[in-house]
């Protein structure tokens, strides 16, 4: 699970996809390089989730192709849940099962050895020790998503799809999970998010596209998308904090990573 | 993908098992309705009617008690797999390594361990009101057999259910009918007291066979055709909806 594709980790060419007669996608194409962290920024209804649906295998295009960790998502479906996770839009937990047994569940299903363990290293990394034995129904919603990530990540899935991970976050868990993020792709894991926040793939991001009514209409990375509009003039503005730095000091978090 | 069924199947069943185990209401829920029939019809209506045989009426009655813990059993099958697909889960499971007939198979076999639990519950309490058999072990296998094989058709039906509902209620609403079935057979009165069309379509539905054949083999007499028909009915019953059952699912996961 560990060796890494030749060349791009993430190809997709000419995709389309039309729910009836209403055209969803209409010929999408990109590449995301190994090891690096691509965002997909869209309105809602732009097309990301049905993306992110197809490169999972949940869903088949209608016409084009798509590869994932070298292998073609409609020809090699099984090849390719060999090596990604995906984190949809609302968090993949057993509500009934404690922390610790979904994350044993998901390590037995991808046939690991020493699941408990790899249960615990998990709970560990991701602060949730102590809420380990605790039904997942009554985590937080930062918990949750903590949970669901984490159960993404047992493995090591070397491409990891992350589709709106922190909608419905409050600040705090939507740092977490960008640190999260940060760390995976340092360890050289793909990761593709999609999101319709735009700090967010300004802050995390390699590459951006913009997918706009089922095509990408811009694609780059931060300084060429900046790039598209005219050279900035310098205007003097007395720094204010933003609402973000006011309210994450009173709560007494400090921004970390997070300093711009 | 496939050397990984067996052990998938296994691994998802632990998960649902672990759900009943968590929510034991489901089993209690189960038999609760069947025992209060039972209750009914022995201590209150049993008195009138006549079935023409010697024994006891809760010995008559038994076996469509039996059928009617399974029809309302199933509904949890169908209440569970839609709250899979609800939340996130089924989709985690669906873009994971998973041989895909696993899933389903986990909540058939857990609706098959969670109906037995019902079905021992009910026939403890049939006892406790006097219900006598002087069936051998090979004769309690067999009525063992038969349950188990309406259980999983049954389950499959539930499974149809599940897929296609688009809400928790109509996931579980399908199971009413199934549960009215044995008023309409031979299961409470025989079925020659009933007016010609009634009569008719109770002799030639599947709860009259197998009511018939558990009751032959409670009291120990020949089983006759009924057991050849009852088996067909299951085994029909069973192939029909495993068939649309993963026609569905394959439509769904595509």
């Amino acid at each position: 699970m560990t060796t890494t594709a030749r060349g791009p980790a993430i190809t997709v060419r000419g995709i389309t996809k039309s729910y009836k007669d209403l055209p969803v996608l209409r010929g999408v194409d990109f590449d995301v390089a190994a090891g690096s962290i691509f965002a997909l920024l869209g309105s809602n209804g732009a097309g990301k989730t049905t993306l992110v649906r197809i490169l999972s295998t949940l869903l088949k295009a209608n016409t084009g192709t798509a590869t994932v960790h070298g292998f073609d998502v409609s020809s090699a479906p099984g090849e390719v849940r060999r090596s990604i996770s995906l984190t949809g839009q609302f968090a993949a937990v057993d509500e009934v099962l404690t922390g610790r047994e979904n994350l044993i569940l998901v390590a037995k299903l991808r046939h690991l050895k020493n699941p408990r363990a790899i249960a615990d290293d998990m709970l560990a990394r991701f602060s949730l020790t102590d809420a380990g034995n605790r039904r997942a129904g009554t985590y937080s919603g930062g918990m949750r998503r903590r949970l669901d990530i984490a159960m993404s990540l047992v493995g090591n899935p070397p491409v990891v799809f992350l589709d709106e991970p922190t909608t419905g976050l409050d600040p705090q868990a939507r740092i977490e999970v960008w640190q999260t993020v940060k760390h995976l792709a340092k360890d050289g894991t793909t990761i593709l998010l999609t999101t319709q926040y735009l700090d967010e793939a300004e802050q995390l991001a390699d590459r951006i596209a913009i997918l706009h009514k089922g095509t990408i209409i811009q694609n780059g990375t931060l300084a060429e998308l900046k790039r598209l509009l005219p050279s900035a003039t310098v205007e003097y503005v007395e720094k204010q904090p933003t609402l973000e730095d006011v309210f994450l000091t009173l709560v007494g978090q400090t921004a970390g990573e997070q300093s711009r | 993908m496939t050397t990984h069924v067996l052990s998938d199947t296994a691994t998802l069943t632990g998960r649902s098992l672990r759900h009943i185990l968590r929510s034991p209401d489901t089993i209690i829920t189960t038999a609760v309705t069947p025992v209060a029939l039972m209750l009914l019809f022995v201590y209150v209506l049993g008195g009138a009617i006549n079935t023409g045989s010697d024994g006891s009426y809760i010995n008559y009655m038994l076996p469509g008690i039996l059928l009617i813990t399974i029809a309302s059993g199933i509904a949890y099958t169908a209440y569970r797999l839609f709250l899979d697909m609800q939340g996130g889960i089924f989709e985690r499971f669906q873009s994971m390594p998973i041989p895909r007939p696993s899933v389903l198979w986990a909540h058939v076999l857990t609706s098959l361990v969670a109906n037995l639990a019902s079905l021992v519950i009910v026939t403890g309490v049939a006892l406790i009101m006097g219900f006598r058999t002087g069936a051998s072990v090979a004769d309690w296998l067999a009525v063992a057999g038969i349950l188990a094989l309406f259980t999983l058709a049954l389950t499959w039906v539930a499974v149809i259910a599940g897929l296609s509902a688009k809400t928790v209620d109509g996931a579980s609403a399908f199971s009413y009918p199934l549960i009215f079935l044995p008023f309409i057979s031979s299961a409470f009165v025989p079925t020659d007291s009933m007016p010609g069309p009634v009569a008719w379509f109770a002799d030639n539905q599947p709860v009259t066979s197998i009511v018939n054949t558990l009751r032959a083999l409670f009291a120990q007499q020949p089983v006759g055709n009924d057991i050849w028909i009852a088996l067909a009915w299951c085994a029909g019953l069973l192939l029909a909806a495993y068939a649309a059952a993963t026609a569905i699912y394959r439509k769904r996961i595509s």
